[in-house]
């Protein structure tokens, strides 16, 4: 009933968050939209004030990387933002199958559920090896 | 509208034919997000170093430019549908939720707008002043 104010009743509420056992599949759905709206209002910023910090020039992209060695924090962001990328990339990869209709029971949807935040953090810890083993940071 | 009956209530009210707009909206630019930030992050880690110079030779390329320019506007479509979903879900209050949702879209159009202004204007100044 949208537009109704005033409604507060006596009438029984649905059950929510506080009456069910968590498991993987909640905490894929809760990860896919903390990852998804982080990256939206962390990483995207950090990406168009790097393209912009690159067009300004060299002092204002020297600035952009001036923040990175403050206590290590733009480091921490990155890995932050890239877990948070392959993390909502698997959860999508889950969501399409989702959507054909497939994946539905139980024992197949926990098996996906426990495998997207793990793929996630191998793809993370494989994509840094990477980088620090080229030493290129 | 509003004779009493059930229908004159409903009447005008029903589905705009729309309701799905968003849904595959959503899932298109999820599949071009797939592609194109998979695209940067192989991009990234391989350059040998992130120094201005580098940068401006590397965005100055039609094959990084045009790619970086599509990504910017696919992810920015996607974020928009994604906070405006949060924003519904967490914010009750009507004014409050159309006063986010307003902010949301300036957010998208004018965060989108700097980000492809500038890869514009790397690839058709070039050299690094």
């Amino acid at each position: 009933m949208s537009g109704v104010s005033g409604s507060a009743s006596n009438r029984p509420l649905s059950p929510h968050l506080q009456v069910y056992k968590w498991g993987p599949h909640m905490l894929v759905s809760i990860l896919h939209r903390v990852t998804g709206d982080g990256m939206a209002l962390v990483g995207v910023p950090l990406l168009v004030w790097w393209l912009y910090a690159i067009a300004a020039g060299p002092e204002s992209y020297d600035y952009f990387l001036s923040w990175f060695d403050w206590y290590y924090i733009g480091y921490i962001v990155l890995v932050g933002m890239s877990f948070a990328f392959f993390e909502h990339m698997y959860s999508g990869l889950r969501h399409f199958v989702l959507d054909a209709g497939a994946g539905y029971e139980l024992q197949t949807n926990k098996m996906w559920s426990i495998a997207v935040p793990l793929a996630a953090i191998l793809t993370t810890g494989a994509m840094w090896l990477y980088i620090v083993s080229k030493n290129i940071l | 509208m509003g004779s009493g009956t059930n229908i004159g209530r409903v009447r005008g009210l029903g589905s705009a034919q729309e309701g799905a707009h968003h849904w595959i909206v959503q899932r298109v630019t999820a599949v071009s997000n797939l592609l194109l930030v998979l695209w940067l992050v192989f991009s990234l880690v391989r350059l040998p170093q992130y120094g201005h110079e580098l940068m401006i030779e590397w965005l100055s390329s039609p094959l990084v430019a045009v790619p970086m320019i599509l990504m910017l506007v696919s992810i920015f479509w996607h974020l928009r549908i994604g906070l405006q979903v949060l924003i519904e879900d967490y914010v009750p209050d009507h004014g409050a939720k159309f006063g986010l949702i307003l902010l949301l879209n300036f957010f998208a159009i004018g965060g989108a707008a700097l980000g492809i202004f500038s890869v514009a204007k790397i690839a058709f100044t070039g050299v690094a002043a």
